[in-house]
Formats: C-alpha cells, sequence, structure tokens
C-alpha cells in the first residue's frame, strides 16, 4: 500500500473521545483516593480497638451481605426481600459440614457456601425473575420462609430452632485458630474476604454486563428492545449476589461458631436492606456507610436507651426517606458539591 | 423490481374481542420511506409490536428477507436487523445519553455479556456512540442526563438508541409525537439523514411530515389495510380524505 503518496492525518482521529463525557465513562472505573479510606480505616481499627475486633468483623459480614444485595437490588434493580436465603444457605452449608464433621477448612467450606447459594439463587431465580414488583418481593420472601422451614424441620441435621452450637472450625492455613475469645483470625480473615469480593464485584458493575444490568434497572422494555437477553442477565445477575451473600453467611457461620434459624430470618433480611437504603443503594459504597451507621446507632442506642434504641432508628430512617433519596452517601455526595465543588469553582 | 425486507402475511392480533390488527399483508422494500398513516386507536402501534416481536400475533407471519420470524423474540430480531422506537419514551431516564447509546451498541457488537473489563476499555463501542450523537446533533447532551433532557431532545435519543444497533429495519412510532411544532423539524431533519439503505417504517399524524418524507403511504383503518400508494395517490384518494384527511384538518 503507498502510505507515503497520501499523508494521513494523526491518528487524533476519534475526536469523539476527547469530549468530556466520554472523559467520565473511560475513567468511571478508575480508583479514587478516596476508596482506600475504608480498607484503611479497617486497618486502623485492628491496631486501635483490639477489644472490638469481634464487633467490627460483624460489621464486615454485614457489609458484604449488603453489597450482596446492592448488586441485585442497586444495579438490576431485583425487588427483593428474601435475601437472607442466601445468606442462610451460606450459614448452614459450612454449619452442617462443620458440625457432621464432614469438611471444617475455612477457605474451601466458604466456596462451598458460594456454590450452595448460587445453585438456589439460579434456581429460585429461574421461576421469580418472570415476575416484577410486589409480586416479585412477595416471592422472594416466601423463598426465604420455605428456606427456613425446611431447616426447622430437618430438626435431625440443623438441630432445628436450637440451631448448630459450637462448630468446630479448622485453623486457617492450618495455622490461625478461630479463637472466639481473641478475634484477631476472624478478622482479618474476614476483611481479606471482603476485599476479594468487593473487588470482584466492583468489577462486574463497571463491566459492560454491569451496564446493561443498569440498563435493565432503568427500563427492561427498552432492554428487550435492543436485542438484550433481560432474563438470562437477572438470573446471572441473582445467582452472583446469591453466592456472594452465601460467602457472607458462610463467614457469619465460621466466625460465631454457631449457626441458627436467625440466619434466614425476615428479620434479617429486613435489616440488611434498611442498611442498604440508609447508606444508598447502587453505588457500592453505600453498603460500607449503611452498615456502619447501622451497626454503630444500634450499639450505642443500645447501650443508651436499651429499650427504645430503635425508635432512634426509626427516626433516622425517615428522615433519610424523606430527605436523602440516594442513602447517607447520597446526602453526603450533594453537601460535597455544594460547599466544596462550587465554592472551588467561583 | 426492489428487494422486499420486510412482509407480513395475513398478521392478526385480538385482544379479547378486540381485533386490534385484522389480517394484514404489507411489504417494506429495501431502502423504503414508507408512512404508515390512520386515525386513532387504529391499530398502528400495535402493528409496529408484531413486526418488532415486542407482542406475539395471534395468527399470521412476519417474514423478514424471507425468513420466518414469527416465533422469533424480540432480542433475536433485533439481532436479525429489525429496530424500533416507541411512541412514548422508554429510554434509560437515569443514565446520562452516551451512555444510553453505549447500552445499545454494546448490545449489538457484543460487548455486553462480558464481565471482566470494564466498561471505559471500550473505546470502540464509546466512539462509535459519540459519532452518532455528533450525527444526530446531539453531542453537546452527550454528558446530560437523559431526565434532565428537554423532551424533544429525549425524542432524539429515542431514534439514537435505535440507530446504534445498525438496524435494516427501523420502525419509527410518531417520532415527533409531543414535541412542540418549532422543535419537530430537528427530528425530521434527522430522520432524513439516515442511511439510504434502511428500510424505514414510520407512523406519523402530520401530513406535511408524511409527503415530504415518505414515498409510500399505508393508510390502517379499524385494524385493517385500507388503502396504500404513493402520497399523490393517497391524498387524492377520495374514501382516505373522507376517513382520515378530513379528521385530520378538522383537528
Ligand atoms: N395491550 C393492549 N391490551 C388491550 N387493548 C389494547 C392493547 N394495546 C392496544 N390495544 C387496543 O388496540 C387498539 C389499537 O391500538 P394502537 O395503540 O395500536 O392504536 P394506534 O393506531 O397506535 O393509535 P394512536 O394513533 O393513538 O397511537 C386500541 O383500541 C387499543 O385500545
Ligand atoms: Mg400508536
Amino acid at each position: 500500500m503507498s502510505t507515503e503518496a497520501v499523508p494521513l492525518p494523526p491518528v487524533a482521529a476519534t475526536p469523539g473521545l476527547d469530549q468530556p463525557a466520554a472523559r467520565v465513562l473511560m475513567w468511571r472505573h478508575h480508583l479514587r483516593w478516596w476508596e482506600a479510606l475504608p480498607w484503611l480505616a479497617a486497618v486502623a481499627f485492628y491496631f486501635i480497638f483490639p477489644d472490638y475486633l469481634g464487633f467490627a468483623t460483624a460489621l464486615l459480614v454485614t457489609i458484604l451481605f449488603a453489597l450482596s444485595l446492592d448488586l441485585a437490588l442497586g444495579y438490576a434493580g431485583i425487588i427483593t426481600l428474601g435475601h437472607a436465603a442466601f445468606f442462610g444457605a451460606g450459614a448452614y452449608t459450612v454449619g452442617l459440614l462443620a458440625f457432621h464433621g464432614i469438611w471444617t477448612e475455612p477457605i474451601t467450606s466458604l466456596a462451598l457456601a458460594a456454590l450452595a447459594a448460587a445453585v438456589i439463587g439460579f434456581a429460585s431465580g429461574v421461576v421469580l425473575l418472570r415476575t416484577q414488583g410486589l409480586t416479585l418481593l412477595m416471592l422472594t420472601l416466601c423463598t426465604m420462609a420455605l428456606l427456613q422451614e425446611a431447616a426447622n424441620m430437618a430438626h435431625d441435621y440443623t438441630g432445628g430452632f436450637d440451631g448448630l452450637p459450637s462448630l468446630d472450625i479448622a485453623p486457617l492455613f492450618g495455622f490461625f485458630e478461630f479463637n472466639p475469645l481473641y478475634a484477631d483470625t476472624q478478622y482479618l480473615y474476614t476483611l481479606a474476604i471482603l476485599l476479594v469480593c468487593f473487588i470482584f464485584i466492583r468489577t462486574l458493575v463497571y463491566s459492560p454486563f454491569g451496564q446493561s444490568l443498569t440498563g435493565i434497572r432503568e427500563n427492561p422494555l427498552r432492554m428487550h428492545a435492543v436485542g438484550a437477553p433481560v432474563r438470562r442477565r437477572l438470573i446471572i445477575c441473582y445467582t452472583i449476589s446469591g453466592a456472594i451473600a452465601g460467602v457472607a453467611g458462610g463467614l457469619w457461620a465460621q466466625t460465631n461458631a454457631y449457626v441458627n434459624l436467625s440466619a434466614l430470618d425476615l428479620d434479617r433480611a429486613a435489616t440488611v436492606l434498611i442498611i442498604l437504603i440508609l447508606g444508598g443503594y447502587g453505588r457500592l459504597y453505600g453498603a460500607f456507610v449503611g452498615a456502619a451507621a447501622y451497626l454503630a446507632l444500634e450499639h450505642f442506642l443500645a447501650r443508651i436507651y436499651p429499650t427504645a434504641w430503635q425508635l432512634g432508628l426509626g427516626l433516622l430512617l425517615v428522615i433519610v426517606a424523606l430527605y436523602a433519596r440516594n442513602g447517607l452517601l447520597g446526602l453526603g455526595e450533594v453537601l460535597w458539591q455544594r460547599y466544596f465543588v462550587r465554592r472551588a469553582a467561583t | 423490481m426492489t428487494e422486499i425486507r420486510l412482509e407480513t402475511r395475513a398478521l392478526r392480533r385480538h385482544f379479547g374481542a378486540l381485533v386490534a390488527v385484522q389480517e394484514i399483508d404489507f411489504k417494506l422494500a429495501a431502502g423504503a420511506r414508507h408512512a404508515l398513516i390512520g386515525p386513532n386507536g387504529a391499530g398502528k402501534t400495535t402493528f409496529i409490536n408484531l413486526l418488532s416481536g415486542a407482542l406475539p400475533a395471534s395468527r399470521g407471519r412476519v417474514l423478514l428477507k424471507g425468513n420466518d420470524v414469527t416465533d422469533k423474540t424480540q432480542a433475536e430480531r433485533v439481532k436479525l436487523g429489525i429496530a424500533r422506537t416507541f411512541q412514548i419514551n422508554r429510554l434509560f431516564r437515569g443514565l446520562s445519553v452516551l451512555e444510553n447509546v453505549c447500552i445499545s451498541i454494546a448490545e449489538r457488537v457484543g460487548a455486553a455479556p462480558s464481565m471482566f473489563y470494564p466498561v471505559g476499555r471500550r473505546t470502540d463501542v464509546i466512539d462509535e456512540a459519540m459519532h452518532l450523537l455528533d450525527v444526530l446533533k446531539l453531542a453537546s447532551n452527550a454528558a446530560h442526563r437523559v431526565s434532565e433532557l428537554p423532551y424533544g431532545r429525549q425524542r432524539l435519543v429515542e431514534i439514537a438508541i435505535a440507530i446504534g444497533l445498525k438496524p435494516e429495519v427501523l420502525l419509527l412510532d410518531e417520532p415527533a409525537a409531543g414535541v412542540p411544532s418549532t422543535e419537530s423539524h430537528i427530528i425530521l431533519d434527522a430522520i432524513e439523514r439516515l442511511p439510504e439503505h434502511i428500510a424505514i417504517l414510520i407512523i406519523e399524524h402530520d401530513m406535511d411530515v408524511v409527503f415530504r418524507f415518505a414515498k409510500r403511504v399505508t393508510v390502517m383503518v379499524g385494524g385493517a389495510l385500507f388503502a396504500e400508494g404513493t402520497p399523490r395517490e393517497i391524498e387524492a384518494n377520495p374514501q382516505v380524505r373522507a376517513v382520515y384527511l378530513g379528521q385530520a384538518s378538522r383537528g
């Protein structure tokens, strides 16, 4: 080819990519400096509050659970009130394997917990995700109730109402013991698992698949009209979300060394929903903010007003619902815009 | 003889006792500029829903380039080259204009199932989307959230999403509906600039637009085909004038 004869223009032949909107999209997935904050805080917590590591471990598990819900609810718009089904499936997988002495190695147990929850997510998703809105809400609720009842009735294996106490979890890497009195191992282990899951979820939501999920959330009918296999995408999302909730449940069982029916409870499903709405859904870090705010409130309010702490929580929720539709994180973004970005601009 | 892109044979759809579309035999030629007109409730939108696969037909067949697609889903028909817009906006309202178009292009080029690399790395998709917005004179709105745009601009996004699918057959359901007449020319200009090879079927109530844009016109009344011909023939047809044009000029 005679490339010498015709001098080609410089390869900035894509002026479109220079425009602000294109840049926003091309840079959206890049890490921001503040994304290091939660992890730095978590490491700092380990050194500063060694006596509170049990509480902090529960917080990390809750964050992971809320993240899994965010994927389904916040990104794909799957309205569910039964997410504890997957949490419980994971918890009981770990619990049953350990209690009956079948398998106690923690990391592979978590993988099995994820698998069990994924199977339930897939099977229920195939049926449920034909529906939408309130029907879907009711069906997710029913699925969870069925699982809870099954766990209750399979008394011989699950311990029924009493659950499975004093689970024997093998040391991590054959070396680090899960000591109920000193939660060091549990905390660092949970933090590491949370980090791995978070990286996975973050990659997913910024991927083209994640973008198509937001498309489905915004307008499923239009997604059909652009040729997307909407139901397949929703089932995949629900399965992945279920698997991650299963990991959270597995961690909960391992770090507490017990499992009981509360893992499958409506209370748990509702709490994680409240946490996500409180923090802000569809924005990843809402799970962190919501879980931290909720557990901190529960912790401190319960100390000050042991009988009426839920009243304070209720008030906070009303305020969030009225004035901060995007949760605490959304509120923070608005304030940040108002007081820093605008001031910098003038 | 021009090639036939889309064809229907005795296509029918009823809702309970109401027959919305009855026994329609219709042909859309390659590169067509074909208008579908008819009074409110004539079944025009239902007909487009049957062509695009948004609704299953009660009876009859739909053929795309001679292949029977009657049993194919809407998504499958999109892959085969049928795209549409909606009479009432169906947009990804919370997302930016650019993202709206990227979603459609990502779907077409098969990027959408990918989970393990960021959207931002598909510069081919983003670049094509920006180019498309440029052509539709929407580039200045690329970063705006759709819900923040005036309705007329939203109608353009509606078209942009469909064009991003690079269709062979484009079904436009009242593209300028709800747009003040002072702005509707922007949308009609955009439609006139679309690539010639696309076969376009446009539902439109404004007769000036129909006569300016269309080379062929089909009139639907009460779910059935009423007349078909060139714009001149339709304009001169006394029965059409009676049932339709008369009504329109009254309104
Ligand atoms: N999903 C549906 N269920 C029941 N009836 C329907 C449905 N969709 C359309 N119809 C009815 O079918 C008939 C044709 O409606 P359609 O929307 O196709 O008309 P149209 O020609 O597009 O009218 P317009 O010009 O007002 O858009 C109407 O009587 C309408 O009420
Ligand atoms: Mg209509």
